[in-house]
């Protein structure tokens, strides 16, 4: 890992396409994206193994914080310092993490997670339940100490000083939970007290929250009335009590209904652009937060297998084409069909559907093949263009499946 | 809305600057724990587990006092400006009401106030889905155990002197007999030696609730503890202390003594011997032994004349017990705070 190091000043993109392990299953589905993927990693060029030959070795430990720049003539593979892995680091960046890892015995929950995120964006982390999402939040918050790796928060090691990242940053839990016995407003109060904030100053802030969450009318009801989605929208005002310049939501989505869901989104959306907030959140839910981010992320088995702005993990899709289709009549008669289309490059059977064939083409052919499959008397009835949702760049990048089964 | 405060992300200089920030406001006095304990009293005080241990407590306490009452009255004239008059009231179990004394009640009882207002300190936050989001406020994490200790330890105070004040204004209402100074500094040591018991409980309660995932459970192993050590220990403990020390009564004196101060130290690892022993010496100004560990202070307790020692001869036979009794808590505690700050956020 010490050949992408050689010119530390160059810049590196916030975020890096990392190559999924390669698996078996791997091959049977063209990967469209991953040629003129924009969102590449700039470093291993030639050696894709390169990122994995050797991490056992590039691991920085708390102790190596103070260890001087190491001279020239030390060996090639050494641990890097802290300094170094976050030499490449924008100036605006409020989250950063470099070969971020936790374990829990045998287990790797996160896995050299590297990110950065800047001011004013709103970055999604999505990944299946166990993907390691919540740990890298406790990791940012500095309720959780990272096994090796470093983190930073505005400027600031969550571990050293976690009082001075939990001042500026607003945490909405998974499954967050309110004390039953008090009021939506008392529990806000209580909130603003820890933060040290004066009482009038937070009744104040705390009624224009109340206000903004549409909780207004039951703010004086007691905390164990409230339904899910009040609850979460509470939490989203607790989150913000402090003022935060940064905004951590762990599955704000979760467990609401799809208008609770659409009206949650919406609220947020208002509140980013008012507050100018940067916020992570996370997500296992994918089209639920599509909408809200600038850029996403990929988790799975503890590593971020991809991550960018969406139009430009997307922007594989441009080239390449998939159209899921089948027809009245037996699929085997697509394949000929199918293949006479100019511009079809492939067509291979769904490997989960019988009925559907994947028709892979350098553009969209979607009106000739109709054409053709009208022409060759089969009727049309499921014509569908894969990679325009998040759901097929999460196929296409998360090769072991969402909760580790195939899909 | 405030404008969210500019900070700088940038790892180099600027970090160096705000971590100038974070330590400035760091030293300012931050008084988490005071906020979390102030949050938890207000939380037991508007408790039903709190009125109704407050009325059970009450009820147990003074109705003892007011049968003994009677007996003291009777004897008052005799007893006049004797200071055992005022204490019997605490300490007088009358026959009309099965000779139980008061404190013998609340020394059943006070384990029972520790532990309820314990063992779901930490268990429930976790369980409610409000640790996460407590801990990701600007407040140390030891301010969680620190606020919920300080506020248990507050309530059970409150509970304790209410319940001296109620006694007190009955008995010199019913008797007439005004408390000396001395009456009234042992009943506030007793007082004291009690909160400082419920305490152990506590400590032992926090303990479990850092522990066990589920309240319920906690409050079973809590209570059966209880039930254990006030209860089966009292048959207990003396059994495996003359198992293991026999006093054998061939053997020289000296090695008897030895025995018996054995099984003496052996008791004294209950909690519950210790405040026994304290209440002994405090509330019985004629208590001029606890321990007897030789011949010669066998004989010199003997020998000497019935007289009633001053509150601070009694303090000071009893002193090592008060001692282990804060170590014990000092302990339980320090094993709750140390599990509470290893443990993951979630589970």
């Amino acid at each position: 890992m010490t050949e992408d190091r050689t010119n530390p000043s160059e810049p590196r993109r916030g975020l890096q396409r990392r190559r999924p392990r390669p698996t078996a299953g791997l091959s049977a589905r063209p990967r469209p994206a991953a040629e003129p993927a924009p969102a590449r990693a700039p470093h291993d060029p030639d050696d894709p193994e390169a990122g994995f030959a050797d991490q056992t070795e590039a691991t920085v430990r708390p102790w190596d914080v103070e260890a001087s720049p190491s001279p020239e003539d030390r060996p090639k593979r050494r641990r890097r310092t802290v300094a170094e892995l976050l030499a490449d680091v924008p100036e605006d960046s409020v989250i950063v993490a470099r070969r971020l890892t936790k374990q829990y015995g045998d287990f790797t929950a996160v896995d050299r997670l590297d990110l950065t995120i800047r001011r004013g964006e709103v970055f999604g982390l999505l990944g299946p339940n166990g993907a390691g999402k919540t740990t890298t939040v406790l990791m940012l918050l500095g309720l959780t100490e990272p096994t090796r790796g470093v983190v930073r928060v505005l400027g600031l090691d969550p571990t050293r000083e976690p009082l001075a990242v939990k001042r500026q940053v607003g945490y909405l839990p998974d499954n967050v939970g309110f004390y039953g016995g008090l009021t939506g407003r008392e529990n806000l109060r209580y909130t603003a007290r820890l933060n040290g904030i004066p009482r009038r100053r937070a009744d104040d802030r705390i009624d224009e929250l109340l206000a903004e969450v549409r909780l207004g009318d039951a703010a004086d009801k007691k905390a164990e009335t409230y339904s899910r989605g009040m609850r979460q929208r509470l939490g989203i005002a607790d989150a913000l009590v402090k003022s935060p310049s940064v905004l951590i939501l762990d599955e704000p989505t979760i467990a609401i209904d799809p208008a609770g869901v659409e009206e949650l989104l919406a609220l947020l959306r208002r509140l980013v652009a008012e507050h100018s907030l940067t916020v992570l959140l996370s997500s296992h839910i994918l089209g639920q937060v599509q909408s809200l981010c600038d850029r996403v992320g990929f988790f799975s088995a503890g590593r971020l297998v991809a991550a960018g702005p969406l139009d430009e993990l997307m922007g594989g899709a441009e080239a390449i084409v998939e159209l899921e289709v089948a027809v009245a009549g037996p699929a085997e008669g697509i394949d000929r069909v199918a293949l006479s289309v100019p511009g079809v490059t492939s067509v291979v059977p769904d490997p989960h559907l019988d009925h559907i064939r994947i028709v892979t083409a350098s553009h969209d052919v979607a009106a000739p093949l109709a054409t053709a499959l009208a022409d060759a008397h089969l009727p049309l009835t499921h014509l569908r263009r894969r990679g325009t949702d998040l759901m097929e760049l999460y196929r296409r990048y998360v090769p072991e499946g969402i909760d580790g089964r195939p899909h | 809305m405030a404008a969210p405060t500019e900070t700088t992300g940038s790892p180099a200089s600027p970090a160096r600057k705000s971590r100038a920030d974070s330590r400035r406001s760091e030293r300012a006095p931050s008084g988490g724990w005071r906020t979390i304990a102030a949050k938890e009293l207000a939380d037991h005080i508007s408790s039903w587990r709190f009125i109704v241990l407050l009325f059970v407590i009450a009820l147990l306490s003074v109705l003892p006092m007011y049968f003994s009452a009677s007996d003291v009255q009777a004897q008052a004239v005799a007893a006049s400006g004797n200071p055992l008059a005022f204490l019997a009231l605490f300490t007088h179990g009358s026959a009309s009401f099965g000779s139980v004394p008061m404190i013998t009640l609340v020394t059943l009882l006070v384990p029972l106030v520790g532990i309820s207002f314990g063992f779901d300190g930490i268990n429930s936050e976790r369980s409610q889905g409000t640790l996460s989001r407590l801990l990701a406020q600007p407040v140390h994490r030891d301010d969680v155990v620190n606020g919920k200790f300080a506020a248990g330890i507050f309530v059970i105070a409150i509970m304790i002197l209410s319940l001296v004040v109620l006694v007190t204004a009955i008995g010199i209402l019913r008797l007439g007999i005004i408390p000396q100074a001395e009456d009234l500094a042992r009943v506030l040591v007793w007082a004291i030696a009690t909160v400082l018991y419920a305490s152990f409980w506590l400590a032992f309660a926090l303990l479990l609730s850092t522990i066990i995932r589920s309240a319920a459970t906690a409050a079973l192993v809590g209570f059966g503890s209880w039930l254990a050590i006030t209860m089966v220990g009292g048959f207990v403990l003396p059994a495996i202390a003359s198992f293991l020390f026999p006093i054998d009564t061939t053997a020289s004196i000296g090695a008897q003594f030895g025995a018996a101060t054995a099984q003496n130290l052996l008791l004294r690892v209950s909690p519950a011997q210790l405040y026994t022993d304290i209440l002994q010496a405090i509330m019985d100004p004629r208590t001029n032994a606890i321990m007897i560990s030789n011949l010669g202070q066998a004989t010199s307790s003997q020998q000497q004349i019935p007289t009633l020692l001053s509150l601070d001869q009694s303090v000071l036979l009893v002193w090592p017990q008060f001692v282990a009794l804060v170590a014990l808590t000092v302990l339980l505690f320090a094993i709750a705070y140390v599990m509470f700050l290893r443990q993951e956020v979630r589970a």
